[in-house]
């Protein structure tokens, strides 16, 4: 009889027994009978709302639940809310308020889903594609966008909010969140993490290190991939040989789901479970979620080079916020009134983050050297009053100039 | 990456016959390199060229543009987005023959490729006694002044210049940039090409094919007698820029393109000391344990009874590298380089 791993907890089933005995494996490296095999995920993406906006019957649904129609009223209200911002930021950027800025046009059901299946007290591991979770959490948009506007590298206070800083080297921030779960887990709180995660950067090492730690500790993790089918201009074909990437979760023993990623009803249910199956001691959970970048990869980007514009067009058909809109009004939900008053709203936010990038910000250049160590060092103090006499130099050059003009 | 590419071009690329250039044209660094990676396909079918986006779209320089129409699939090809998978994997084609000339998409990006480059890729001849020999060229744009977010302006040359089996170096203008990545890519070694981002759009005068004087060797750009500036790839421009401003000021400024980071070019950078007496180092890396106390060290152990004041340094803070609007306070200028001379006794 294989013996159970016991505190490390149930993982997948390996090879059967048989074949363990015929390749001579002590039987102590094979799992116990009662290890539950996570399912292989479904090959058509879970689906609770179709594109037509009716809801989806049988087998697509996995047996997931539709959200109630309140709850997909205030998903509808975040992702209008989100796509305003985010038209708006990209505009900013397109008149060089900002420095860059990667759009998540498209992308709002697997946004704003995951942010509303997350307590408060959860965690958030979002990358630079993320930025409108950030805003659907609470973060000002000022404290958001001066990343991208180029003052700080991170505007906003972590611990504060419990987002980390987006991150750009790719799939670093998986391991953070094993790590914080982990944390949580050890001090006995009911504490979730959820991590975002691209396409592309599943083929980094640190997602497979991400995944499996998660799985071996049992960490209360969820990792949520948006799959928009592109890594700059590299398509998915050439990023994995999967069938989807939610199938690789089996391997590593953890349940995976792959999800149409454009259906926030489906994101949110899967994804509101795998937060409770985590919370409740069930360990992490992969979800990939199907959907497309609707924009360049950011501004600087030119996506003619590498995709066609039918194939766009083809996605905008399948658009996550005209999906819910049509499902809400046949429900009822959705009357004129309602539909005036969230746009109305997603204006003011539009002119308040106009506002607010319009402002020249007034940064401290001394700032430079404050954050670098917890304690002050010579040397440092050294070259900060070095960079303080040359402003002053060149303070005193221009008022004189000014004076001789 | 299909193995078999029925679909590529049957075209020659023959490259310019050496004894009759094209007639000069105006091309900038990003232009050359482009050029130097076309001639050196066309030349050797071992030379293969793939990385993050360097297909279709070119890179996200376009340092690799249009060639993997030109010369399809099986020569120059995105592969997954995994950095140590591609240093990796060239370490094994290039054990088979091939020549990759691999591509990270920026400096820091190139972190998680670190143990490979570091384990093995430098250390491979040694270990096998010659046996092995890795002909790869790791192509890293770096350095800052593009207002690159973080994660996107690093300076990281003393990371490789401090491991040995490493050759490290770093073009300033468009013909070096051509004749070095040339010759890089017949190097036998590993070679970490290191092309300064800012200066990708400068533009040169240059009939191509061009050779430049070998790698390995500095190159006085400018003559003068009283101090030795020495600078590297994106720190050129301001060097001679300071040379300008010095000349004006009655300074006679003698700039030093390193070229090559490892080996050091101690023949010419020593008789430009010997000859100014003063030596000066620039870099946009932070200071501490920097590429430019490496040189110092060896200027003063080498030249020390020519020196008529302590070598000296400009360089970045010692602090991460700066969001955008503030690393115009990071970068060193010309009136840094300046006011750090006047800094010595004269
Ligand atoms: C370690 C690392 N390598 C390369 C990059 C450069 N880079 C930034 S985004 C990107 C594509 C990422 O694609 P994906 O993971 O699918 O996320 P998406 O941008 O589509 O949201 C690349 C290659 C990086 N940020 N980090
Ligand atoms: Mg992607």
């Amino acid at each position: 009889m294989a013996r159970s791993f016991g505190r490390l907890g149930p993982s997948v089933a390996t090879l059967p027994r048989t074949i363990a005995r015929a390749l001579a494996v002590p039987e102590h490296c094979f799992m116990s009978d009662d290890v539950v095999v996570p399912p292989l995920p479904t090959t058509k993406p879970i689906r609770l709302i179709a594109e037509t906006g009716r809801a989806v019957k049988g087998a697509q649904t996995a047996g997931f639940a539709m959200p109630s129609v309140e709850t997909l009223l205030g998903l509808y209200r975040q992702m209008v809310l989100a796509r305003r911002f985010d038209a708006q930021v990209t505009a900013l950027t397109r008149q060089g308020r900002l420095a860059t800025y990667p759009s998540a046009l498209g992308q709002e059901a697997c946004e704003i889903a995951a942010v509303a299946s997350l307590a408060p007290n959860d965690w958030l591991f979002p990358t630079y594609r993320d930025t409108i979770a950030l805003l659907t959490r609470g973060v000002s948009p000022v404290e958001i966008l001066s990343f991208f506007r180029g003052d700080w590298h991170t505007g906003f206070d972590p611990h504060a909010h419990h987002i980390s800083p987006q991150s750009t080297p790719l799939a670093t921030q998986a391991l953070h969140a094993v790590g914080l779960a982990t944390a949580a887990k050890l001090k006995h709180d009911d504490v979730v993490a959820l991590t975002f995660l691209g396409d592309g950067s599943t083929s980094e090492g640190d997602a497979h290190e991400a995944f499996n730690f998660a799985s071996v500790w049992q960490s209360p993790t969820v990792f949520v991939i948006q799959n928009n089918q592109y890594a700059i201009s590299v398509p998915f074909s050439k990023q994995s040989h999967a069938r989807t990437l939610a199938d690789r979760a089996i391997g590593y023993g953890m349940p995976g789901y792959f999800v149409d990623g454009n259906d926030v009803a489906a994101m949110y249910a899967v994804i509101t479970a795998a937060v409770e199956r985590a919370r409740s001691g069930g360990g992490p959970t992969m979800i990939e979620g199907l959907t497309y970048r609707m924009e360049a990869h950011t501004n600087s980007d030119d996506p003619t080079r590498y995709r066609e514009k039918g194939e766009v067009a083809e996605w905008q058909g399948r658009d996550p916020v005209d999906r819910l809109e049509k499902y809400l009004t046949a429900a009822g939900a959705l009357t004129d009134d309602v539909r005036g008053s969230i746009a109305a709203d997603a204006e003011v936010l539009a002119a308040a983050t106009r506002g607010a990038m319009n402002e020249t910000p007034v940064l401290d250049p001394l700032e430079l050297f404050d954050h670098v160590y917890s304690a002050e060092r010579p040397a440092l103090l050294e070259q900060r009053a070095f960079l303080a006499h040359e402003l002053a130099q060149t303070e005193q050059t221009l008022t004189e100039m000014a004076g001789r003009a | 990456m299909t193995l078999i590419d029925e679909t590529a071009p049957a075209v020659i690329h023959s490259p310019q016959a050496k004894n009759e250039p094209a007639a000069a044209t105006s091309i900038s660094i990003a232009g050359a390199l482009n050029a130097a990676l076309r001639d050196a396909l066309a030349e050797d079918p071992n030379v293969v060229v793939f990385g993050e986006d360097v297909g279709p779209l070119g890179g996200v320089f376009r340092i690799t543009d249009a060639l993997n129409a030109e010369f399809g699939e099986n020569r120059v090809w995105d592969s997954p987005l995994a950095e140590s998978g591609i240093v990796g994997t060239a370490i094994g084609m290039a054990m088979y023959g091939l020549r990759p000339v691999i591509e990270m998409q920026f400096d820091a990006f190139a972190y998680p490729a670190f143990e490979q480059i570091t384990s093995h890729l430098a250390k491979m001849r040694n270990r096998t006694k010659g046996r092995v020999t890795l002909p790869i060229v790791i192509r890293i744009p770096y350095a800052g002044g593009i207002g690159g977010v973080e994660h996107h302006s690093d300076s990281s040359e003393a990371y490789y210049t401090h491991t040995p089996g490493l050759t490290v170096v770093t073009p300033s203008n468009p013909a070096d940039a051509y004749s070095m990545l040339r010759e890089a890519i017949r190097s036998d070694d590993p070679v970490i090409f290191l092309e300064p981002k800012s200066r990708y759009w400068a533009k040169d005068t240059v009939s191509l094919p061009v050779e430049t004087p070998p790698m390995n060797r500095a190159v006085v750009l400018r003559e003068g007698t009283d101090v030795t500036l020495l600078a590297y790839g994106p720190t050129v421009k301001t060097a001679l820029h300071a040379a300008e401003l010095g000349a004006a000021e009655g300074l006679s400024i003698e700039v030093v393109d390193l070229r090559s980071l490892s080996p050091f070019d101690d023949e010419t950078v020593g008789a430009s000391v010997r000859k100014t007496s003063r030596a000066a180092i620039m870099h946009e890396a932070a200071q501490f344990g920097g590429y430019g106390a490496e040189v110092a060290a060896r200027v003063t152990e080498r030249q020390f009874f020519h020196l008529a004041a302590p070598v000296l340094r400009i360089t970045g803070f010692d602090i991460p590298f700066p969001s955008p609007k503030l690393e115009e306070h990071y970068l060193p200028t010309a009136e840094r380089v300046l006011a750090a001379l006047d800094t010595w006794e004269w």
